[in-house]
């Protein structure tokens, strides 16, 4: 199939390109920007004009529920919320049942995934069997099978001596590793930031010191290991602070926000909206200030959805019972625009933040449109609104507290190695 | 973002909390509750305000004080009172608390008072049938987590207000366990509302939440410090789980430092009055000699909290 995108607006981060011109698909591949290659004839081609051209969305931390929690999304159903909203790659945890912690269970995500022939998954291994913070899991036999990163996802890991052993284990093979900062004693049990909503609330509190004291602890061990860590999901001020002292001095850490916390902070929890209820929980206005600035200068690699497909049955119960999460993957791109649109951001670098700066954590070439590139492609209005409604999303996750905002921003077309996997049904005609 | 608790109109509905309610509202409650403290003194001990109506008690957490008094409310009211003790036997049975809500709507409820050990799961019902177009009926928080106990905050008030009159010279300190309180949380919320221009907790730093100072109180941790000049004492219920542990070193240390003696009472006002929102724990937060002593206002207290929940039930039931 040999594509033509013609007069959009096309963004390529990495390569700093961003003009109106014309993009050319071929074998799977971006074949040629500008001018069609000699005796290229297309067999489709898609009028892009005041549309952005981008390389698809990466996005390093959805949750396809697959295996162990059909029940809440499917393979099927998630993979199309991801086409829908242009991320044509996904990291998923191993928080899933049983945990990603065997090859066998690595190559029948991937394989599943694959036969959908929709966006890339790129399975995190589990670091720890059964993440149960005992036993290292075979890293290079999951590696083979298709991990590209070890986590512990949500599980806490209370042994830093573990921790100390799977990273040195991962830094002798070059492995990566993923963590989010959370100490496994503050704030357990605890359901919302320790501040002034949490108190008028009576809600049980996460105080900020939780992600500082095992960021500071991560931060000690890769020092001293050298193991390339990725901090996921900061949501402090001061965790920003402390990853911007530890880039300074040369540590190889990147980190990411979701976006959620980029836009809300503990006050939105409300009268108890359950749809407010996160991991991490949301912080106060000063610390979603220090997010959205770490974000712009660099000290914050990029954005993810953070995508945690929950039914209604999780979130109509009390804030304190309700499962965390909320679905994002439609909300990515939106939700990075809306940032990116108030704080003054250009277009070209917010999108470096979903695309080639996630590309580069994954270690994988995509997330770029040189030519050869896989054309993994994204097309959107970033002109045209839409009302976030549970109607309007394909994920089987209807729960996000962004339901009924109008955002700005519209996924129309989707490519996937040179296929067209999704497109937006044109408007009615008025 | 409307008052959950209050209808387009500004009338009280729901009572699910005293954050955010208007004073006026307030003093309707304590006005309406004066003349239902003298009915309790009459032979025949009724008014058919809410005859007809089924209240359902629908507890799920433990309390024998707080439901018999919402009984015996609802029962001088003329209601028919159905209580439940639902306990945490019933999620494990798998329904859920929306699901158990309906069921009781489907019965014909009236008003539900209910007591969840979940901040916030008043909130809940009252949204789940705001949202079902169920507006006739109406939810009472009888206690949620370590959020609110606005019927306990009122019937305190009410009891202030009987023996101080007036709230706007008042100094009120608060003692002990505010960190997990939902009365101390109802109570400062109320006493701000009205004007109280001192409100103090005290109590060490395990049991004062990280950002108390917001709500408009002053924190103190010593306990002579904070009582000195005081018109009036509530000392708060120290939970049996968090006497010995993180929170606390022992019973003992904690009665040294913050139990109410008649010595360190000695600091506050000479007629200074002494609450406690029960059930006491004697010589842990409170010595016998204060409790039963002539400061003490405590049983009145409970006198007091029938008639403030007839007027409570009355009002959001617009009777």
């Amino acid at each position: 199939m040999k594509i033509e995108i013609n007069h959009g607006r096309v963004i390529d981060p990495k390569h700093g390109l961003d003009r109106v011109t014309s993009l050319y698909v071929a074998d799977g591949a971006v074949a040629a920007i500008g001018a069609a290659p000699s005796g290229f004839r297309a067999d489709r081609a898609i009028d892009a004009r005041g549309m952005v051209v981008c390389p698809g969305l990466i996005d390093l931390s959805a949750r396809l529920r697959e295996p162990g929690f059909e029940y809440k999304a499917t393979l099927e159903s998630e993979m199309q919320a991801a086409v829908a909203g242009g991320v044509t790659s996904l990291a998923c945890p191993p928080d899933t049942d049983p945990p990603l912690d065997e090859p066998g269970l690595v190559q029948m995500l991937k394989h599943r995934a694959r036969s959908l022939n929709q966006a890339h998954v790129y399975p995190i291994g589990a670091l720890t069997v059964g993440l149960q913070g005992v036993e290292l899991t075979e890293m290079g036999e999951l590696a083979e099978a298709g991990c590209v990163a070890f986590s512990h996802a949500e599980a806490p890991l209370t042994d830093t001596g573990v921790l100390l052993r799977a990273m040195q284990y991962a830094a002798t093979f070059g492995h990566r590793v993923w963590l989010r900062a959370q100490d496994a004693h503050l704030g357990k049990g605890g359901v919302a930031h320790d501040g002034e909503v949490s108190t008028r609330l009576g809600l049980p509190a996460i105080p900020a010191a939780a992600e500082t004291i095992a960021l500071a602890s991560i931060l000690a061990l890769v020092r001293s290991t050298g193991v390339r860590v990725h901090i996921c999901r900061l949501s402090t001020a001061e965790g920003v602070a402390m990853l911007r002292a530890a880039k300074e001095d040369g540590l190889p850490v990147t980190c990411d926000v979701a976006v959620h916390h980029l836009h809300l902070c503990d006050v939105d929890i409300g009268w108890f909206d359950p749809q407010c209820r996160l991991i991490p929980p949301l912080r106060g206005t000063r610390d979603r200030a220090a997010l959205r600035a770490g974000l712009a200068d660099g000290t914050i690699d990029l954005a993810c959805s953070d995508h945690t497909p929950v039914d209604d049955d999780g979130k109509q119960v009390p804030f304190g019972e309700a499962e965390p999460g909320a679905t994002g993957l439609e909300l990515l791109l939106p939700l990075t625009l809306k940032w990116a649109q108030e704080d003054g951001i250009a277009l070209p670098e917010a999108l470096a933040r979903i695309t080639a700066q996630p590309a580069a954590v994954l270690g994988s070439n995509a997330g770029h449109l040189g030519v050869a590139a896989a054309a993994d492609i994204c097309i959107f209005d970033p002109a045209r609104y839409w009302r976030v409604e549970p109607s309007a999303l394909k994920s089987q996750g209807k729960n996000t507290p962004f339901v009924g905002l109008e955002v700005c921003g519209k996924v129309l077309t989707t490519i996937v190695a040179g296929q067209v996997v999704y497109e937006t049904p044109a408007p009615a005609a008025p | 973002m409307r008052n959950p608790q209050l209808n387009a109109a500004g009338d009280l509905t729901h009572l699910l909390t005293l954050e955010g309610l208007p004073a006026e509202i307030i003093l309707r409650v304590l006005d309406t509750a004066v003349p239902f403290a003298s009915i309790a003194e009459r032979e025949v001990k009724k008014v058919p305000l809410l005859r007809g109506r089924s209240v359902f008690n629908l507890f799920f957490e433990n309390s024998t004080r707080t439901r018999t008094t919402f009984e015996i409310a609802a029962k001088r009211l003329s209601a028919d009172v159905i209580n439940l003790n639902i306990g945490v036997s019933s999620t494990s049975k798998g329904e859920t608390l929306l699901d158990t809500v309906d069921n009781l709507v489907a019965m014909n409820a009236d008003m539900f008072v209910v007591r969840h050990a979940q901040s916030g799961a008043p909130h809940l019902i009252a949204a789940h049938l705001n949202r079902m177009g169920r507006t006739h009926v109406h939810v009472v928080n009888a206690g949620d987590g370590r959020h609110a106990h606005p019927t306990q905050g009122l019937l305190d008030l009410f009891t202030i207000r009987h023996y101080k009159k007036d709230f706007r010279n008042l100094v009120v300190a608060i003692v002990g366990d505010v960190l997990h309180s939902r009365v101390a949380r109802s109570l400062i919320h109320g006493l701000t509302t009205l004007g109280t221009p001192e409100v103090r907790v005290i109590g060490p730093k395990t049991l004062i939440p990280t950002a108390v100072s917001s709500l408009g109180v002053r924190v103190h941790h010593d306990m002579r410090e904070g009582l000195a000049g005081c018109d009036v004492v509530v000392m708060l219920r120290l939970q049996s789980e968090r006497m010995r542990g993180a929170l606390l070193p022992s019973t003992g240390e904690y009665f040294k430092h913050y139990g109410l003696t008649g010595e360190k009472l000695a600091v506050a006002k000479g007629d200074a009055i002494v609450m406690h929102p029960g059930p006491m724990n004697r010589g842990v937060e409170i010595e016998s000699a204060v409790a039963d002593g002539e400061r003490s206002v405590i049983l009145p207290q409970v006198t007091f909290g029938i008639a403030v929940r007839m007027a409570v039930l009355s009002i959001v039931a617009g009777a």
